[in-house]
């Protein structure tokens, strides 16, 4: 896969979905973008469509293959979406992440502990849940990370920690689409911005 | 007509048809409003039966298997129309119709060749007073083994949307991603026959086997026909349950592995 200066990580080429007009814009490695706009102005349909967990006419590439020429499971593999109400299909965080030392290092980053890991879901906050759910969505080092509103169920220090986490994401190469409320974390994070307005999705100054 | 079978005449049937008066008794007197459906039962209940007595004499009458054919085709698709009605949410299009009839047709054809024709193996094969019985009891359980099937596995994967779309955003397949939700489908559509066969015997004595008892067959004789059709129906169950719920989960996803619940509907009942 070209890899060269040119090619940009993930690149939308009149991606279509549903109540937006078609979107193309490209990302480089290591770039954080924010996707921000109104609730139901249609931030989660938009990167839900590029995790191609949702029908949609248009095209994706990630280093300048298109999407098409891989399967769906390998493309999510590397483009990950994580929820803003994560979902969970067993009984402990732990087991829906992998091995217990790879992710030990994020689940203290996080400020989380090994304890927590082990107890049943119901017994975690909703920020504990969102935290483990951001710990999985990294574990095994995908190329680009679609946030909805990964901090959304955080308070002050957490987020804090979630930023801090992501931002040596970006740094190792990984890419970050994230959507916001918060203007301030937008401009923490950010390198780029993308407003959804009326249907229409245009590049803000951060 | 075996030995001591006693034949029914109009008034024997006349004089258990004012059984049929206790129910609308209870009825008035408690103001249960159930009258007009009560009798709507009770006329449909008579007519279809006579209704099946009369075109079973025809079918008997007839030395041509196409006959039995098109009657065990027309059972197919009411049995079909029933797995149908019972599902709260139904796949859009012809699918919803076509998924449980299409398993019905091949598990019921399949199960009368096997059970007629290689174990029983009445003489000829295609006697349709052996193949629409057998056909009849096996789309019965079969019918109800999908609907549940089919209806566990719409309604686990709405409930539990949020799990398979985590698997399937982590990048799990589909059979990865819906398999809790196809094992406990399959689970459920396969428990009222093992039910019935732990029953059988003690707390229920099965229909045919009685029936043959009445009709004047050695009771160990029609123990071993029960048996024989428990058999039939646990293995016709089983296959179309599987096949069923396999189907459904591959409707409820597309190639690129997504979940596509927008391919359900919800009915009113």
């Amino acid at each position: 896969m070209a890899k060269d200066g040119h090619t940009p990580r993930l690149r939308l080429d009149e991606l279509t979905v549903h109540g937006l007009a078609p979107v193309s814009f490209a990302v480089t490695a290591g770039a954080c973008v924010a996707v921000t706009g109104p609730s139901g102005s249609g931030k989660t349909v938009l990167l839900r469509a590029v995790a191609d967990l949702d029908p949609a006419e248009g095209r994706v590439y990630l280093d300048g293959a298109e999407r098409t020429a891989m399967s769906g499971p390998a493309w999510r593999r590397r483009i990950r979406f994580s929820a803003a109400e994560p979902g969970w299909w067993a009984d402990t965080p732990g087991s829906h992440l992998p091995g217990r030392e790879s992710v030990a290092s994020a689940v203290a980053a996080l400020g989380l502990t090994t304890a927590q890991r082990d107890q049943a879901l119901t017994e975690l906050s909703t920020g504990e849940r969102q935290r483990f759910a951001l710990i999985r969505a990294l574990a095994d080092k995908p190329s680009v990370l679609l946030l909805d509103e990964p901090t959304g169920a955080l308070d002050a220090q957490a987020t804090e920690r979630a930023e801090h986490l992501l931002r040596s994401f970006l740094d190792g190469g990984g890419t970050v689409l994230f959507t916001s409320h918060d203007h301030e974390q937008v401009g923490r994070l950010a390198s780029r911005c993308l407003a959804i307005r009326d249907g229409a999705v245009r590049e803000e100054a951060v | 007509m075996p030995a001591g079978y006693v034949q029914l005449d109009a008034i024997d049937l006349a004089l258990a048809a004012l059984l049929i008066l206790i129910n609308g008794a209870l009825s008035l007197t408690f103001h249960l409003g159930l009258e007009r459906t009560l009798l709507i039962a009770t006329v449909r209940m008579v007519v279809q039966l006579a209704l099946i007595g009369l075109v079973l004499t025809f079918i008997f009458a007839q030395t041509s298997p196409l006959w039995t054919l098109a009657l065990a085709l027309v059972m197919i698709g009411f049995a079909g129309r029933e797995v149908l009605a019972r599902q709260t949410r139904r796949f859009r299009g012809w699918l919803a119709y076509g998924l449980g009839t299409g398993t019905l047709l091949l598990v019921g054809m399949l199960s009368v060749i096997y059970g007629v024709g290689l174990v029983i193996g009445p003489e000829p094969w295609t006697s349709p007073r052996f193949i629409l019985p057998v056909l009849g009891m096996i789309l019965g359980n079969t019918l109800t083994g999908i609907s549940l099937g089919l209806e566990t596995l719409t309604t686990t994967a709405v409930r539990e949307r949020a799990g398979i779309e985590a698997q399937i955003a982590l990048g799990a397949n589909r059979a990865e991603a819906l398999s809790g939700t196809v094992r406990q489908a399959l689970k459920t559509g396969m428990m009222p026959i093992i039910n019935a066969m732990a029953a059988s015997g003690i707390v229920a004595l099965p229909g045919m086997m009685t029936g043959q008892i009445i009709a004047g067959v050695d009771p160990l004789d029609a123990t071993q026909y029960q048996i024989l059709i428990m058999f039939l129906i646990a293995g016709a169950t089983a296959l179309g349950t599987f096949l069923a719920v396999l189907g459904g989960a591959r409707l409820l996803t597309d190639e690129r592995h997504r979940l596509r619940l927008d391919r359900l509907q919800k009915t009113g009942s």
